[in-house]
């Protein structure tokens, strides 16, 4: 009996059955960050090669156009101090929440959502006020918020085991006992919520420079938020998941290397709610790109892009002078700065600043941040329902090395939905950062293209054929890693101190990437060079 | 129990010619065998909803059946073989036809219809259950038992392996449920063909046997060619009446049926109207609100393709602008050029003071910035999300601001009755956008008690008179009309906001506790 043969022939015929060729992929580029500019930093010298033709002096220079410079700038402008100018080294200001848009829809290139702010996260209500989105009192309990930016329901929902589930949090196909699990997961994580320390401030503030002092929780920063799951009993594999997938989401980083203390405050830090709106999250088509439009609205034309930091040098008594080129190559700029605030990411420092202070040095040299992948894929018609939960703003697969999807075209109000273009969000977090940035320079395109068509195909079985474009943009130091032992090490304050007339300013201060802890420290350069000049500073927000 | 007759034993040609033949056939009674079980349970899932159910409760009965078949098979005894090709064509021809029959049946209600379903379910089942055990008596005398029960079974699961992939990925979506039941059925009756001819020689009354296969596959293959026809007669009596007219637009699916004088219209299954009583429904719509602006003269319809409401509103001389919003040029474009159609609206969409724009009404509202006195709001029950946002807080803000002072606007606002919770959401929705709202309802026939929701902002007062010529309203009885009985009255509601659509949900739960 020929068994073998029969099985052979059979899955034969099942494959000719199956392979009708894999459609060709649709067109895209790739993007993102300016590594060749970036990367002329790290050569010695560089400044020379540019040439100098022009001194500049300003009040305050403002270097790095991410969302702490564009805060930093937008608190002087608040303050009607005009004397300052932005330097951003890519095209387009915005950092990590840059954006895009085609002919379907404005679209994310990075942060896709704000949180609503807690009440201490006084810079972002005081930002959303000045933009007419927070309505009322921004330092009300349950302020009322534009609905328009409000994500509209259904929220998000889970891919797993065939099927799309409500929420992140796997339920469907868990059994009892993972369930109680979970709710005592998320019980304790309502404990931390509220915990306060001998201060009487929130353990987990968010911004962290509202966080409690006491040490009483600091052995949280010396184990992993994986190793704290183990020792507090948490056995649950979708529990483990999702706690993973949070800190996938929010650091870029597995959570077997984030601290525990980073990874609870990713579940105990948020507590701002609005009138009529709980549990939900500010966006729009363009992700938080939208904030940079209007921070940009709010600067007529103090914002240069192209220009990059080449050298910084300060002396007692004397302007900080900074060296700039073009990104682009030509002529640079002297500029003598009254104050600097350094709002571009912390490990530039180091090759721009002649003699770094080594307490500086030493309080960088662990920070490392993670690179990340974003795609923008345009369909012709929305992704097929699926069974289950329908199509939400946040669409995540279980397992799978991305984290999902969003719909650009969520929020609008349509009978008909039409064509629409989903960001796709992939850290990554399996490799250490630095042979991941070697990956992200050597993987093209269509390799991106494929891996991302692949994972989708899974939930989407039609996708090859709705996608009409596929544009990847690359990340290389998107997020600042909250690795074990980095959270409560006293760098903080090390950092955020005065640096002669320089002023660190950046979401790295923290060791978070967050909107809220780069508007701060942005808003906190600001306001001490503004006190610093005896300017009126009529409201202190950081 | 009778004396077997294994004929394989006599034959002259190698043994394994014919092992290998019968386990091919195996091969494809395995894939029949789940075939009919998918088919059935799609079948009954697409008829009756709630999938888990359906294909819960069928498998089970099947994998039953089929036991009660194994079990059976030892009373069947004779020439194994016969049997075996008899067998085959029962199962090919009833399996083959189950969906068509059970679809048949559905549409044209004849009978309870889930005893047919676990009827058929139970026989082909049944069938099926006896093929294996026949196949390994025929091959027992040749091959050691622990071979022939390896072999046997694992040709029997890679064949219900291969359906299981083929049937969702190729079967389901291009052949369709019926042709791929006949498909299979036609699969049977190639085995009893193949056999007919492998045994020939052992075979005692071969004509019959040859008479009754060549039957079977034209009988399938007939059901085969006239699959299509058979499902457009379905449809037609699931319809219960003539279909004048169906089109499917890149939309929705459009069907108009007629018994007698009436027409209806159906938008993706959903009645929309009957012309029996669609007058109640387009009067209580529109009068109520335009009768009480005697100096409206813009006045704006969104969704209401079917120039049914603009019928209403052109009986009042004063109104010189209409302006239709529909997303289906479809469907506004049948309602202004078929003439039993046009006699139905009155003509209404052909009229020079109407204008009709086939866009989306939201994006429409976006981009325009024409403000409308009187402003009806006919669209779609809320049944997806969707939809939901067209009963949001942040569409009547839009809405709003194309109101002309002193301006009103009407919507179509489900049962108050059937969806009591929902209706007054959708009150509670208009209020908490600053307007002041007067809830009022009427009975439709074909629909129930139905709800609508003046909004506006100022306070609403009834209108004294109304425009000649109306078959359901008179002054008289309106006050009645914002009066709710005790099973409709106001119950408490949180208005629907986009970041939680609880309507959309409400909605969903309402409705499904009225269908079932």
């Amino acid at each position: 009996m020929q068994r073998r043969e029969f099985l052979a022939l059979c899955g034969a015929a099942a494959l000719a059955g199956c392979s009708k060729g894999a459609p060709p992929l649709p067109p895209g580029e790739l993007g993102g960050m300016n590594f060749k500019a970036g990367h002329r930093l790290w050569s010695p010298g560089a400044e020379s090669q540019s040439g100098i033709e022009e001194t500049r002096q300003v009040g305050v220079l403002i270097v790095g156009g991410g969302i702490a410079g564009l805060s930093a700038a937008w608190r002087l402008e608040r303050a009607a101090y005009r004397d300052f100018q932005v330097l951003e080294l890519e095209d387009v200001a915005g950092g990590n929440s840059r954006s895009g848009a085609n002919a379907i829809s404005a679209y994310p290139l990075g942060a896709h959502y704000l949180p609503l702010p807690n009440p201490e996260a006084r810079v972002v209500r005081a930002m959303l006020a000045d933009f007419g989105v927070l309505q009322g009192d921004p330092n009300a309990a349950n302020p009322a918020y534009d609905e328009t930016y409000l994500c509209h329901a259904p929220q998000e929902r889970l891919y797993r085991q065939g099927i799309w589930q409500e929420g992140l949090v796997p339920r469907l196909g868990v059994s009892r006992a993972e369930l109680d699990e979970q709710g005592r997961f998320f019980q304790q994580m309502e404990t931390f919520r509220q915990a306060r320390g001998r201060d009487g401030r929130r353990y987990f503030a968010l911004p962290l420079a509202h966080a409690s002092r006491d040490t009483a929780l600091d052995g949280l920063d010396r184990l992993s938020m994986h190793d704290w799951m183990r020792r507090e009993g948490y056995g649950g594999e979708g529990l483990h998941w999702y706690v993973n997938y949070a800190c996938r989401d929010d650091y870029g980083t597995d959570y077997r290397q984030v601290s525990a203390w980073a990874g609870i405050h990713y579940f105990a830090c948020r507590m701002g709610h609005g009138q009529g709106a709980d549990d939900v999250v500010l966006t729009a088509p363009e992700g938080n790109g939208w904030l940079v439009k209007r921070l940009m609205e709010r600067l007529s034309g103090r914002v240069q892009t192209g220009q990059m930091a080449l050298r910084l040098s300060q002396r007692p008594g004397k302007p900080v002078e900074v060296l700039t080129g073009q990104a682009a190559g030509g002529p640079g700029v002297r500029y003598l700065a009254e104050h600097v605030i350094w709002a571009a990411p912390l490990f530039l420092l180091p090759r721009v600043v002649e003699g770094l202070p080594d307490h500086l040095g030493n309080a960088l040299a662990p920070l490392s941040h993670a690179p990340w992948i974003v795609a923008n894929l345009s369909l012709s018609s929305l992704p097929g329902a699926g069974a289950g939960a329908p199509l939400s703003w946040d669409n995540v697969l279980y397992d799978s090395p991305g984290l999902g999807y969003v719909v650009a075209t969520h929020q609008r109000i349509r009978r008909a939905p039409g064509p629409t273009v989903l960001t796709y969000y992939r850290p990554l977090s399996e490799l250490d950062p630095r042979s991941a940035r070697t990956r992200l320079l050597e993987a093209s395109r269509d390799d991106w293209a494929q891996a991302i068509l692949a994972d989708l195909s899974r939930a989407h079985g039609h996708i090859r054929e709705q996608v009409s474009r596929l544009d990847v943009f690359r990340h290389g130091h998107a997020m600042a890693r909250p690795l074990v032992g980095l959270m409560r090490d006293g760098r903080r304050d090390t950092l955020s101190s005065a640096w002669g007339r320089v002023w660190l300013a950046h979401g790295d201060v923290s060791g978070l990437s967050l909107f809220e802890e780069a508007s701060h420290w942005g808003v906190r350069g600001a306001e001490q060079i503004l006190s610093q000049q005896g300017a009126p500073l009529h409201e202190r927000l950081a | 129990m009778q004396r077997e007759v294994s004929s394989a034993g006599e034959d002259p040609r190698p043994a394994s010619l014919l092992q290998q033949a019968l386990l091919v056939s195996v091969f494809i009674i395995a894939s029949c065998g789940l075939a009919y079980e998918l088919v059935t349970a799609s079948l009954a899932s697409y008829l009756l909803g709630d999938s888990v159910t359906q294909f819960s409760t069928i498998i089970g009965a099947y994998l039953f059946a089929m036991g009660v078949g194994s079990w059976l098979s030892r009373y069947v005894g004779g020439n194994l073989v016969q049997r075996f090709i008899q067998i085959e064509l029962a199962v090919g021809v009833l399996g083959g036809f189950a969906a068509v029959g059970l679809y048949l049946a559905f549409a044209a209600q004849m009978g309870p219809f889930r005893i047919l379903l676990y009827l058929a379910v139970l026989a082909v089942g049944i069938l099926v259950g006896l093929e294996i055990p026949l196949v390994m008596r025929i091959l027992k005398g040749q091959v050691a038992f622990r071979d022939l029960v390896s072999r046997v079974l694992a040709v029997d699961y890679l064949g219900a392996l291969a359906v299981s992939l083929l049937f969702p990925l190729f079967l389901a979506p291009y052949l369709g449920l019926m042709r791929t039941g006949l498909l299979f059925g036609l699969l049977n009756a190639a085995v009893a063909l193949w056999a007919l001819k492998l045994f020939q020689t052992h075979l005692p009354k071969r004509h019959g046997l040859g008479w009754a296969t060549t039957l079977s596959i034209a009988l399938l293959l007939g059901g085969f060619a006239v699959a299509g026809k058979l499902s457009d007669m379905a449809e037609r009596w699931l319809y219960a009446d003539d279909i004048v007219y169906s089109e499917s637009t890149p939309y929705q699916r459009l069907v108009i049926t007629r018994w007698r004088d009436d027409l209806r219209l159906f938008i993706n299954q959903n009645l929309q109207f009957s012309s029996k009583d669609e007058y109640r429904y387009h009067e209580a719509l529109v009068h109520p609100g335009l009768a009480s602006l005697p100096r409206a003269g813009r006045v704006l319809v969104l969704g209401g393709g079917d120039g049914l409401a603009v019928r209403e509103i052109l009986r009042y001389p004063q109104v010189n602008a209409v302006t239709l919003v529909d997303l289906d040029p479809a469907m506004t474009h049948l309602f202004s050029t078929a003439p039993f159609l046009t006699d139905l609206n009155g003509n209404a969409l052909n009229d020079p003071k109407v204008h009709v724009v086939n866009d989306d009404a939201v994006r429409w509202l976006e981009d325009n910035p024409e403000v409308f006195d009187f402003v009806v709001v006919d669209f779609p029950d809320p049944s997806s999300y969707a939809l939901g946002k067209l009963y949001s807080t942040a569409f009547y803000r839009l809405l709003t601001r194309h109101l002309a002072p002193g301006g009103r606007l009407v919507v179509q606002s489900t049962s108050p009755y059937y969806a009591r919770r929902s209706f007054w959401t959708i009150a509670a929705t208009l209020e908490s956008v600053g307007l002041k709202t007067a809830p009022y309802h009427a009975l439709v026939p074909s629909f129930g008690e139905w709800g609508y929701v003046l909004a506006g902002r100022e306070a609403y007062r009834v209108p004294e008179r109304y425009p000649e010529g109306l078959r359901f309203l008179t002054p008289a009885m309106t006050p009645d009309l914002f009066r709710f009985s005790a099973d409709m009255d106001r119950v408490p509601a949180e208005p629907n906001r986009l970041n939680e659509q609880n309507l959309v949900r409400l909605f969903e739960q309402e409705w499904h506790g009225v269908t079932r």
